[in-house]
């Protein structure tokens, strides 16, 4: 473990002693906010009753489908939307702005088109991941360095190892980045979907356990979609300094 | 004149699907023609206006607060090379938290009103402008830097004649990046525990079935956002072609 690695969990754990120490002591009231130690002996105690696996299983899948859903498409359309200039120049302004619509207030559209359960979810979520894929797709192909691809041209490389051997490797941090946000994003879309709008779920549960004044439940919860989606994203951080060492950088 | 025509082109295209999709379902999303008309009734309504003043009103403290703080965040946190490392997965984890789960938190410490909405803004807002800016100072190509090293350029002077040009188109993505979410963040914030604002109109709308009202508030927010967006986008590709 290198001396980054630690003063990352000190900070981190620093900042969990701190709230810790601030509701024990009163500082804020409970009524506001509970010590995170029992917020964690809280969400053991709902895990082991069992009463949220089946939102939590849900949750899971949605965003699962969600996140296949968005990569593979938006990569499929920033490669296309990048292969027209014209095309792209005309929708950037639109993909930029995309992400301030609230697109929770299509739900109603979504039952309509979808039916009701879990289908308008996951296109919320996928929604919300495809962009940035395409964004970051986008952001990729840009990024080529001209050399490269003259350097191919000068080899005559034919269109498809041109795409194997120069653009995808070149293009691929950024890639990279575009799944990370689209796991992100779906997350955030799945959740926020089912916090509005659904009768399931985790983000219906921890809505439903505010609504009641339940705030153990509620923290519980919200403790364990913390770990989840920080648990996810120190996956694929660990598995992109892996792919940034092996490029040498 | 070519550009204004593809543009043109596009949202035609964009009518035309939602226009399908009216037709499919009808209940659901009013025709473009029908929103458009149900905007124009609410642009001349005076109940409409408060509403949309108490939105702005939020957003530009949002606003103000998501770009202060996220610059000064990721320039202080980009230049110290320890910092950063450190940094980084934390804010990346904050970034892809889902914000709306915390929002109870939210409402818990700022109680309903103001305050609440701009606060959710914000921390909406200021983690990817932060990001942004902090990636943009750590990814310079190595030999800006070292030229900088090889001249003998004093900190200062590094800063401003080499890391600033040299970040700042990045930089200006992540607060374009940053303006759509924090405006996301304050109508979220508003569809939840608002009275007023045009996320509570939208809300409101939904809950009473009012289909048109919900597409015209949103049509409008749309507008808003990309007359916005397109001056940032101009602003952004000007300057990545200054660099390149």
């Amino acid at each position: 473990m290198n001396r980054v690695a630690w003063l990352r969990y000190f900070i981190v754990t620093g900042f969990i002693v701190f709230l810790e120490v601030l509701c024990r002591t009163g500082i804020i009231p409970a009524t506001v906010m509970i010590p995170p130690t029992s917020m964690a002996a809280h969400l053991w105690a709902l895990l082991a009753s069992g009463r949220v696996t089946p939102d939590i299983i849900e949750t899971i899948g949605n965003v699962i489908a969600a996140f296949l859903l968005s990569v593979t498409l938006g990569f499929a359309l920033g490669a296309v939307i990048h292969s027209f200039p014209r095309l792209r120049r005309a929708i950037d302004p639109f993909l930029a702005t995309y992400y301030a619509l609230p697109f929770f207030a299509f739900y109603p559209l979504f039952i309509v088109l979808f039916g009701l359960g879990r289908p308008p979810i996951i296109a919320i979520g996928f929604l919300f991941g495809v962009v940035a894929m395409i964004i970051a797709t986008l952001n990729g192909f840009d990024r080529i360095p001209r050399a490269l691809l003259k350097t191919a041209a000068v080899y005559r490389m034919d269109p498809l190892s041109t795409a194997l051997r120069i653009k995808l490797p070149s293009a691929a941090p950024y890639l990279f980045t575009g799944v990370k946000l689209a796991v992100a994003y779906s997350f955030i879309g799945v959740i926020a979907g089912e916090f509005i709008m659904s009768s399931s779920g985790l983000g219906y549960s921890i809505a439903y356990a505010f609504n009641n004044f339940d705030n153990k439940t509620m923290y519980a919860l919200m403790l364990f979609v913390i770990v989840l989606v920080t648990a996810v994203n120190a996956f694929f951080y660990v598995w992109e300094q892996r792919l940034l060492a092996r490029r040498g950088r | 004149m070519r550009r204004a025509f593809d543009t043109i082109l596009l949202v035609a295209v964009a009518l035309v699907i939602w226009q399908a999709i009216h037709l499919l379902a009808p209940s659901a999303l009013t025709s473009p023609l029908g929103t458009a008309r149900r905007a124009a009734e609410l642009l001349g309504t005076a109940t409409f206006w408060p509403h949309v003043a108490e939105t702005l009103k939020a957003f530009l403290y949002a606003l103000i607060l998501a770009f202060t703080g996220g610059l000064l965040l990721g320039l202080l946190l980009g230049l110290n090379k320890t910092g950063a490392k450190v940094a980084d997965p934390i804010l990346v984890s904050i970034y892809s938290l889902p914000k709306v789960t915390l929002y109870p938190v939210i409402l818990l410490i700022f109680g309903l009103g103001m305050s609440a909405k701009v606060a959710f803004g914000t921390i909406h807002g200021i983690i990817p402008i932060a990001i942004f800016a902090m990636n943009s100072v750590r990814n310079l190509a190595p030999v800006y830097l070292k030229t900088a090293r090889v001249l003998h350029l004093s900190k200062a002077e590094t800063l401003r004649t080499v890391v600033i040009p040299a970040a700042i188109p990045e930089i200006v993505s992540g607060l374009r990046i940053g303006f759509s979410l924090t405006l996301l963040g304050v109508l979220i914030g508003e569809m939840f525990a608002s009275q007023r604002g045009l996320g509570y109109m939208i809300m409101n709308a939904i809950g009473l079935h009012d289909v048109p009202t919900m597409m015209a508030v949103i049509l409008m927010l749309a507008v808003f956002a990309v007359a916005a967006n397109a001056v940032l986008l101009w602003l952004d590709q000007r300057l990545h072609r200054r660099i390149t």
